[in-house]
């Protein structure tokens, strides 16, 4: 169930991210300095945990979304399915390590 | 002198084995503890609240959840609900939320749980409670008789039994175990938001006549679960599998409908 849970939660997560950046991308189209003076506002580690949580997000949707897809049209998925939730997990684990090395370095490395 | 009068009059002969002491024929080996049963009661008469009650007692290394509710009830507070038949894990009545799981009181050991905490009983979520317990079964065969859970056949009734090979026998074996016990409908997330999802009960007994093939209803029993509130509303959050005090693979059985669907191929 809380493969479920989380799937829901990412998914929500997404979907508000989707939101604010049709948004701010849209606005290059009313004024690019605007634009660029919201792009700016994005550069600073707040922002830059919440760029963490958002692909940690993702990455978990996608998989897990996987697992659903497998758990629906592959005839032993409903069998596999804890086997394959440990295999989102693990990837999850390996996408993200080095993801966040790069990512929070850039962050507060300071330039 | 008939068998029968021998069988009735006769002295049964005298064991020829002398048990040693040490191994004895009493009960008391078997360890036991004490414990603390958490029930959550509710008497509408009184208060339209449910509240949080204690029992404490001591049990044996034997004993089953069922056991414990038992003896609150026979010695120490008669008021106490809750359903029971057989309380051998065959007839469904008692399954009831233990720690956190739907169980059947009947088939869940107090010494395999932790006995240095309560031991918290609920009713089953998502079917309304009637009194302590007990909960209103209702909404729950309502979905069940809507698959129409009896053989249907349109050709001639044959003079002896419908054969079937082993195969075909096997194909809904699993779904065959069903005690309607309500575990797994009661755990699905699906059902306690509003309870108008057929639940995974249903599906599991609808499963049962559409993969037999002595049964001609099949299509008619997809175009039911062929709904906004039938097989579709399943998430596969695998809770019902797990809930399942036979161990029918709940989800599994929900899936292969589902495919019956998009394929129309039983």
């Amino acid at each position: 169930m809380w493969s479920w849970v989380g799937h829901r939660i990412t998914g929500v997560v997404i979907f508000v991210f989707l939101l604010v950046h049709v948004l701010d991308t849209s606005l290059v189209r009313v004024s690019p300095e605007a634009y660029t003076a919201v792009i700016g506002a994005y550069k600073n580690p707040i922002m830059g945990l919440g760029e963490a949580a958002l692909v940690a997000a993702i990455v978990f949707h996608a998989f897990n979304g996987l697992r659903i897809i497998l758990i629906d049209f592959w005839k032993k998925g409903p069998k596999y399915q804890r086997h394959m939730l440990w295999s989102v997990l693990i990837l999850w684990v390996v996408v993200m390590v080095p993801f966040l090395i790069r990512h929070l370095s850039i962050v507060f490395g300071g330039h | 002198m008939s068998p029968i009068e021998t069988a009735e009059t006769a002295p049964e002969p005298a064991s020829k084995i002398d048990l040693p002491a040490h191994l004895g024929g009493g009960g008391g080996e078997i360890p036991s503890f004490d414990i603390t049963l958490r029930v959550r009661r509710f008497d509408p008469e009184t208060s339209a609240e449910s509240t949080w009650e204690d029992f404490a007692m001591t049990m044996y290394g034997t004993d089953r959840v069922l056991d414990a509710l038992h003896k609150v009830k026979w010695e120490q507070d008669g008021s106490l609900s809750f359903r029971r038949s057989c309380a051998h894990g065959v007839c469904g009545s008692d399954a009831m939320r233990i720690n956190g799981r739907n169980r059947l009181a009947c088939k869940t050991l107090l010494k395999d749980l932790d006995t240095s905490k309560p031991i918290t009983v609920e009713p089953i979520k998502g079917l309304p409670v009637e009194k302590d317990l007990i909960v209103d079964m209702e909404p729950f065969f309502q979905s069940y008789r809507e698959i129409m859970p009896f053989l249907i056949n349109t050709g001639h009734e044959p003079a002896k039994e419908r054969l079937q090979s082993a195969e075909e026998r096997e194909r809904f074996d699993d779904t065959t175990k069903c005690i309607l016990c309500a575990a797994c409908t009661s755990s699905c997330p699906v059902f306690w938001t509003d309870g108008q999802y057929f639940g995974p009960a249903a599906i599991v007994n609808a499963h049962r006549f559409i993969f037999d093939s002595r049964d001609d209803a099949g299509d008619l029993r997809l175009e039911i679960l062929n709904d906004k509130e039938g097989v579709w509303r399943c998430r596969t959050t695998f809770n019902c599998s797990e809930a399942c005090p036979r161990g029918i693979q709940v989800t599994q059985a929900i899936a292969e409908v589902k495919q019956a669907i998009l394929s129309r191929k039983i």
